[in-house]
């Protein structure tokens, strides 16, 4: 066993390497624009270059006498389209605001042309010669700008259900020991995947295949099919590899719809590559968000009131709302929680899904003012948070089905060597460099969606599984491919994992770190499904049948177990005895709790997540813990991270290898969302500035010498069947206010607003 | 060497001539900005083929002589300019990515433009760097990455690099191969502030080519800091370029040179005149920083780089001063 590649603990499986491991290194695995198009021709867009007005005139002239340009499209002449309501409404799109149907401009970066043309080239250079006057009103950029609307999210964002509250926050608050009031501040974040967010579309007839890296092939398929007004069965979206998503490719962008049309008008296949500054404005993002946050305590640190009022920036169309308030209000016992979300409209695209979404912004502000707190009360940060630990829903008086916060905790305080800190701030240092420790808790739901599989078993074991399941990078045709190899018993080299193509059995978004859970329980149940009619087969009688049902019939606990039955099956005599060459099962799974129309809405591209604070008795959430040590050079103030330390607990780890890798991402994208990360938005345009990867800082190998993931062993019965929860958005969470603890402790300077630079270290 | 390579400089300046016409080396910056839209060259000529005469690194004893086609990694690793010119060493060291060291050229590499948001995104009209007359749209923009010493009330980009401050620092010169042959100039000349005219960057004309730079004399008491938001690959907020002459305790000549604050590559001479004759000590490298920022001019974003560019002067000067050489 190497770091990489940890030894599994109980309820763990194998840290087998990736399937996909090789390709990758060696470019062999095809992403969405690796696919061979038989004649393409090439798009290139042209983004408005205001935030608000209108478009006077286009002068196509020059774009047009460059060689090889096929056709111009702008809203003058593009193919009508029909709506597409946001995902939230019903819908499938990241955002309302439909490009090319009318002169008005919404925000900045808006597609407004696309310029097709036999090469890529071609294309770019037509495109940058597409003249465009405009009519520019002053747009409301963000937050204090003159000209935006605030409100409170509930009622306006059917994503946005309520404003958890208990007891008697204001009464509570008054009397409390201790009192701390403090306001936080995070910024606009994108996501910049690798893969930049092309899309291909080809005709053949009347059906239409989509090459693009999205993590949600059925809502793509359907959302693009409802724009362009035919039968759904009628487009196929094909992806087997995704180059990264982290939630900007979980909603259908405008992009899509408009291109397939333009395929199907000029006769060709087409091809587009935005550019990555591009990829900044037809996409998603994360809101800036703005905290406050009010605690009060008793002198022994007993929380006796909390108050989260969160405020985000949205657009004007679309009310879209991250809301972590049901997260914070849920994560300390506190008998008197208040809490208000809000959404401030600017004349911005819409924000969407960033990994993780409610818990990256809203966990900054509440682990931030627990810190405070232990400061105010001179008391161990992590004691703090033992005082306060729950282990029922505050909120809702709801059991945790499991929740390892302090084990957590413990382990990763012994693995940093947190013992060895000094408490008073300002109070370690190394030769030109201050020293921080610092910590923060993390937390995300359990959530799963409804999902279907197939299963092929040949009589040698070879076995084929499809599911339209996405590898984002996660490692998922790996664990799926464990988890039908110890199902049905047979060699994991000889189990073959089909996703990444609508075509195959629908599983949903990859998103909200349901998939392992999701489409693993689908497969597991349809892997039974085999082993069942190959058990009946051996064993006929009434009574054998019984017995087979209940030794592998689907089962709360956990895969190993359950999966082996209590004899070992026979696949060779079971195929003899079935007189078949192959035995194939498709089934549904959906999870306790899922609503009714559950697997009419996952046919129909529309997700329907259940589980953590939702789930009818109890309340599902995974748990860790984040140490980090910061140095800060005394003379530059630069700010530099040295150690990450996080310890994790996630149910059952299907793979301690690919889960070690997903956490270790996370607490590199935590720090990185600390102390780099933000969209600069230039105020008097409402513009982004910074829209390209030598500006917009993500840490280089340099800035993360030392990342220690820690995972624990935890088993939970009360899930789902495979006993797993979704780790994939866990490691992120908390880094950020970790950091800004330890920035505090090296320095006695707390800082509320992020990103930290070095102009915000005072000395 | 350069009159060997002027053969081939001939057909190449026949196209440069052209204004429009452009010389690729590395192409670590031309080619990104023909992708933006921002330079758009209508001839492009490779000078690649010039590199066996141009690409010279020949430390000597009494100076250093290198090659405008010489890549920055195989500089930054030559030992003899690590350990007589650390601070050459260094500032290519610490700059860009390994990879782009590898393919970038130390001529491309001073020629480089700058990062500035609104010259390299040409949806914004007023630039007067790219559209002489149009506008400054960094002066009350987003310019945290902005210069604070040699702006005019035209343009405040910055100049990026940092091997630059070095040549500067070191008095070096820079040898320029054009039709009429070879000539040479101070390094110091090389970069125009903007004043009224940010659209002339250089004194090179149409189908001059830098040949080479050369230094007099050995400077092995000297450094490069550079301060920046992440460990690496990253332009500087804030750099010094420092060399040193001490003899028994006192300075007898000393270079200061500023990155990432300036609209050019900078020589804080007035900063200098403090520490000749003087014997080093932390309160004199403050003065001396204090001295290098006297007539900084900071905007709404970028004002912190007065107060951080003094501590990175002392903090190099305390470092230069510490050396053993």
């Amino acid at each position: 066993m190497t770091a990489a590649a940890p030894g599994p603990k109980t309820n763990m499986g194998q840290p087998v390497p990736r399937y996909d491991a090789a390709a990758k290194v060696t470019g062999r695995a095809t992403y969405a624009s690796d696919m061979p198009l038989d004649n393409p021709a090439y798009a290139f867009l042209v983004t408005s270059a205001i935030a608000k007005g209108r478009i006077d005139r286009f002068d196509l002239d020059d774009a047009r006498r460059v060689r090889g340009v096929i056709e111009i499209v702008t809203h003058e002449n593009a193919p009508k389209l029909k709506e597409s309501k946001l995902f939230s409404n019903g819908g499938y799109a990241g955002t309302t605001i439909q490009p090319l149907k009318s002169a008005e401009i919404a925000h900045d970066g808006q597609i407004i042309a696309v310029v097709v043309a036999e090469s890529y080239e071609a294309a770019r250079e037509a495109a940058n010669r597409v003249k465009v006057s405009y009519s520019a009103a002053a747009p409301s950029a963000t937050f204090d700008s003159p000209g935006t609307t605030t409100a409170a999210a509930k009622g306006q964002s059917s994503q946005f259900k309520e404003d958890p509250k208990v007891g008697d926050f204001a009464k509570a608050f008054d009397a409390a020991e201790v009192k701390l009031v403090a306001s936080y501040e995070t910024p606009t974040q994108h996501h910049n995947p690798m893969e930049l967010f092309t899309t291909s579309c080809a005709w053949m007839g009347d059906n239409l295949v989509i090459y693009e890296g999205s993590q949600y092939v059925y809502g793509l398929k359907n959302g693009v099919a409802e724009q362009l007004g035919i039968d759904a069965d009628k487009v196929r979206v094909v992806n087997p590899y995704v180059g990264g998503g982290f939630g900007s490719r979980g909603s259908m962008t405008p992009r899509t719809a408009i291109i397939a049309a333009i395929a199907k008008h000029v006769n060709r296949p087409i091809k587009l590559v935005p550019t990555r500054d591009q990829g900044f404005t037809i996409t998603t993002h994360r809101a800036e968000t703005r905290h406050e946050i009010k605690l009060g305590a008793s002198r022994d640190g007993k929380l006796v009131a909390l108050r989260h009022e969160g405020a985000e920036v949205s657009s004007r169309s679309d009310a879209y709302c991250v809301g972590g308030t049901k997260t914070t209000t849920r994560l300390y016992a506190c008998p008197n929680v208040d809490s208000l979300v809000s959404i401030v409209r600017a004349d911005r695209n819409t924000p969407g899904f960033m990994r993780s979404p409610p818990e990256v912004p809203y966990l900054f502000a509440l682990e931030s003012a627990l810190d405070e707190l232990a400061v105010k009360l001179n008391m161990d940060p992590v004691e703090l948070r033992r005082i306060n630990d729950a282990t029922r829903d505050p909120i809702d008086g709801k059991p945790y089905t499991s929740r390892s916060l302090m084990a957590c905790f413990d382990e990763a305080a012994k693995a940093f060597g947190w013992s060895q800190r000094s408490p008073q701030s300002k109070s370690m240092s190394d030769g030109d460099w201050l020293i921080g420790y610092g910590c923060a808790a993390t937390c995300y739901p359990t959530l799963m969606a409804p999902s279907a599989a197939r299963v092929r078993l040949h009589r040698d074991g070879r076995t084929r599984v499809e599911i339209a399941g996405h590898e984002i990078g996660t490692g998922a045709y790996t664990v799926i491919a464990q988890t039908a190899a110890e199902r049905l018993g047979v060699p994991l080299e000889k189990v073959a994992v089909f996703m990444g193509d609508s075509d195959l059995p629908p599983a949903p978004v990859a998103g909200g770190s349901n998939s392992t859970a999701s489409t693993c329980s689908a497969v597991m149940m349809v892997c039974d499904q085999i082993r069942q009619r190959l058990l009946k087969a051996v064993m006929p009688s009434d009574s054998l049948a019984d017995k087979a049902k209940e030794t592998v019939g689907i089962s709360p606990a956990p895969s190993t177990q359950a999966g082996k039955g209590d004899r070992p099956l026979e696949i060779e005599k079971a195929f003899d005895a079935l007189g078949v060459g192959v035995v194939e099962e498709y089934g549904e799974w959906k999870p306790d709790g899922a609503p009714m129309d559950s697997f009419r809405a996952m046919h129909n591209g529309q997700v329907r997540l259940v589980g953590g604070h939702q789930m009818k008795d109890q309340i599902a959430y995974a748990f860790g813990a984040e140490f980090v040590e910061v140095r800060i050079n005394r003379f530059t103030h630069e700010i530099r991270c040295p150690r990450l330390v996080g310890a994790f607990a996630a149910g059952r780890i299907m793979n301690p290898r690919t889960a070690r890798s997903q956490l270790m991402g996370g607490l590199i994208w935590g720090m990185s969302s600390a102390l780099l990360e933000a969209t600069e938005i230039d105020e008097r345009n409402a513009r982004y500035v910074n829209d390209n990867l030598a500006d917009y800082l993500v840490p280089v190998n340099a800035d993360v010498p030392g990342v220690e993931v820690i995972m624990l062993s935890e088993q939970d019965d009360h899930i789902n069947p495979v006993g797993a929860k979704g780790l994939g958005e866990l490691g992120n969470v908390g880094t950020n206010a970790a950091i800004c603890n330890a920035i505090y402790h090296a320095t006695g300077q707390r800082i509320r607003k992020l990103p930290v630079r070095l102009e915000n270290i005072e000395l | 060497m350069a009159v060997q390579a002027l053969g081939a400089a001939a057909a190449a300046n026949e196209s440069l001539t052209k204004a429009a016409a452009q010389p690729l080396a590395g192409g670590t910056t031309l080619i990104d900005l023909m992708k933006l839209d921002v330079m758009r060259p209508t001839a492009i000529v490779d000078i690649n083929p010039l590199a066996r005469a141009w690409s010279a690194i020949a430390p000597g004893g009494d100076g250093l002589r290198l090659g405008a086609l010489a890549r920055m990694s195989d500089v930054a690793a030559n030992t003899e300019i690590q350990r007589s010119y650390p601070v050459i060493a260094d500032s290519l060291k610490l700059a860009a990515s390994a990879q782009l060291r590898n393919m970038a050229t130390l001529g491309g590499n001073v020629m480089q433009r700058t990062r500035c948001n609104y010259f390299r995104d040409v949806s914004y009209e007023n630039c007067n760097k790219r559209n002489p007359g149009s506008g400054c749209a960094a002066m009350d923009g987003v310019n945290r990455m902005h210069a604070v010493l040699g702006t005019s009330d035209q343009c405040i980009a910055t100049y990026p690099g940092d091997f630059a401050q070095a040549l500067i620092a070191l008095d070096a010169m820079v040898e320029i191969t054009g039709k009429a042959g070879t000539r040479s100039m101070p390094f110091a000349q090389l970069h125009k502030a903007p004043g009224t005219t940010p659209d002339i960057e250089t004194a090179l004309q149409p189908g001059e080519l830098i040949s080479a730079f050369s230094i007099q004399g050995r400077w092995p008491r000297s450094v490069y800091l550079k301060t920046r938001d992440r460990q690496s690959y990253e332009f500087a907020l804030s750099s010094a370029a420092i060399a040193l002459d001490v003899q028994d305790g006192t300075i007898r000549d000393a270079r200061v040179a500023l990155g990432g604050v300036a609209t050019v590559p900078w020589r804080a001479r007035e900063a200098e005149a403090l520490l000749k004759g003087q014997r080093f000590d932390d309160g004199l490298a403050q003065r001396v920083g204090e001295a290098a920022f006297a007539d900084a001019r900071g905007r709404r974003h970028n004002s912190f780089k007065i107060a951080l560019g003094k501590r990175v002067v002392a903090r190099a000067l305390q470092q230069a001063a510490m050396m053993e050489i």
